[in-house]
């Protein structure tokens, strides 16, 4: 959820900066000093993207309290369709 | 109470008109009318009021299978058509009131279950069935389930586009409510797994078929609002028969999808089946695998647009530089620059020239002052002793240089100098010679 927004706040960051260097009123000083932060951003988010590295968890209720517990594939098939 | 007056009624009716083969009734009325005058005539609204009686008392309320042929929907709302089967029709009405619940559209063809009763049109003759109630034959009963819960929960604003979150730009964690077993699990994860490596995902698997399904998936979909650490659910299940994909046609599972704070995708069956649980999504993904893929396709977008913010960036900064650079070579190539001692040279051309003016403008007035110089000088060349001498005259003057201009001023055998144009001599005086020749000493 928090990785959601700060990544949801970055991207507007970024817009908002492009928008700003293609105005192009910044001085070169402001510009360039936009441009290494736009620059950082999108390659921060794009890393966030494509980092290797998913969960699959499964949620469970335990004495009525919810927590996520390692998911197993079963094996098994049931009838509830395909697709 | 009324059937058995009803039946009382037919009774009296069969004990008068009696019950034979039609052909028989007519010969024996002509007989009968001959023989015995007593016998009931009927005028034709009597008759027409038995037979209303009769089938109206009988036939109130059946059930009557058959196909809509000559459909009409008459200007004051009313439905009139016909039912038949292969031997036989009969009219039949759907008044407004009736027909305005019908929630499927009614055309000639269709085969339909209806429920209603008899009524005799005196005024034509004629009799009709009038529909209190009407289903399409076969899948109907689901069917109309479905249109009337659709209708509802329209009308109580659950499909509105105003109540639809938005589905986050980017989703990190994702939950699933579906068979642990069943396909769309599969296909979810197989997706997501391969194609959105960045995931959290989190199952929640649930019973999606059978008379509990509803209860555990409007459950697991309450559960995860409690857990709320995902960004996003995605609820369905794969494909199957209008019976197998019901649970998602059930008024709790409408709610607990309309009450989630998370944003809900559904994913139920093939593409054609769309379920309350659609309408009421925030977004209906028309397949389970077409849910995944729309996670995939956001993270694919965003990328596309981060390397488009790069570019864009880039070219805004090298658009910045090149434009300073411009107005810097604008400067540096202006004549100021590229020529800095041109000016300095046009001065000095003119200070050149003016110095010129000047120099000639000097010459002329020494020319003018030379010419005066000459002009004066000629009147002192006359003026000047030296010339006179040089005409003859001569100069006498005492030892002392004074000028003698009286011979009053000098005595006798004092020494005088005399100059002449060239030389001079001394001589002493012998004689003073006054004006007049009066001499002295």
């Amino acid at each position: 959820m928090v990785k959601t927004v700060d990544f949801e706040k970055s991207l507007k960051r970024l817009e908002r900066i492009v928008q700003e260097l293609e105005e192009g009123k910044l001085s070169l000083d402001e510009a360039l000093k936009k441009y290494e932060e736009g620059i950082g951003l999108a390659k921060g988010c794009a890393k966030m993207l494509q980092e290797a590295k998913v969960k699959v968890e499964r949620l469970v209720k335990k004495e009525d309290i919810l927590i996520t517990e390692d998911f197993q594939p079963e094996d098994k098939e049931d009838v509830s369709g395909d697709d | 109470m009324s059937a058995q007056k009803n039946l009382n009624k037919l009774n009296r009716l069969d004990n008068r008109s009696h019950t034979c083969p039609v052909g028989e009734i007519v010969q024996e009325d002509r007989a009968r009318q001959d023989k015995s005058p007593s016998q009931h005539i009927y005028t034709v609204s009597e008759l027409t009021q038995d037979i209303k009686l009769i089938l109206e008392s009988s036939l109130t309320s059946i059930w009557l299978e058959g196909e809509i042929s000559n459909f009409t929907h008459h200007l004051s709302g009313h439905m009139y058509f016909s039912l038949k089967d292969e031997n036989a029709v009969i009219s039949a009405c759907l008044f407004k009131n009736v027909n305005q619940r019908i929630k499927f559209k009614l055309e000639n063809g269709l085969r339909v279950i209806c429920f209603g009763h008899i009524t005799v049109y005196g005024r034509r003759g004629q009799y009709q069935i009038v529909i209190e109630g009407l289903e399409p034959k076969g899948i109907g009963a689901l069917q109309l389930a479905f249109e009337q819960l659709k209708g509802r929960l329209f009308k109580q604003g659950l499909f509105d586009s105003s109540h639809k979150r938005p589905i986050p730009t980017m989703p990190f964690s994702v939950g699933i409510v579906t068979s642990a077993t069943g396909a769309a699990m599969r296909d979810i994860l197989k997706i997501l797994t391969t194609e959105a490596g960045f995931l959290h995902i989190i199952l929640r698997p649930t019973v999606v078929q059978g008379e509990e399904a509803k209860y555990d998936i409007a459950k697991a979909i309450a559960e995860f609002n409690q857990y709320s650490q995902v960004d996003l659910l995605i609820v369905g299940r794969g494909g199957g028969s209008l019976e197998d994909l019901w649970a998602f046609n059930e008024e709790v599972v409408a709610r607990a999808i309309f009450n989630s704070n998370i944003p809900v995708i559904s994913a139920v069956g093939h593409e054609i089946d769309t379920t309350i649980a659609d309408l009421v999504a925030d977004l209906r993904a028309p397949t389970p695998s077409a849910a995944a893929k729309i996670i995939v396709h956001k993270k694919n977008e965003i990328l596309k647009n981060l390397d488009c913010s790069c570019l864009l960036l880039t070219n805004a900064i090298r658009e910045k530089i090149y434009r300073l650079n411009e107005s810097f070579n604008l400067i540096y190539t202006s004549p100021a620059f590229k020529h800095p001692l041109q000016k300095i040279e046009e001065f000095q051309q003119d200070v050149d020239n003016l110095t010129r003016s000047v120099f000639l403008a000097m010459q002329h007035l020494v020319q003018i002052a030379q010419e005066r110089l000459a002009v004066i000088s000629g009147k002192f060349q006359a003026l000047n002793p030296i010339s006179i001498l040089a005409r003859g005259f001569s100069l006498t003057t005492t030892l002392g240089g004074k000028i003698i201009r009286q011979a009053s001023c000098i005595k006798k055998g004092e020494w005088v100098n005399t100059r002449l144009a060239k030389g001079s001599f001394q001589s002493e005086v012998k004689r003073i010679v006054s004006d007049g020749g009066k001499l002295d000493g």
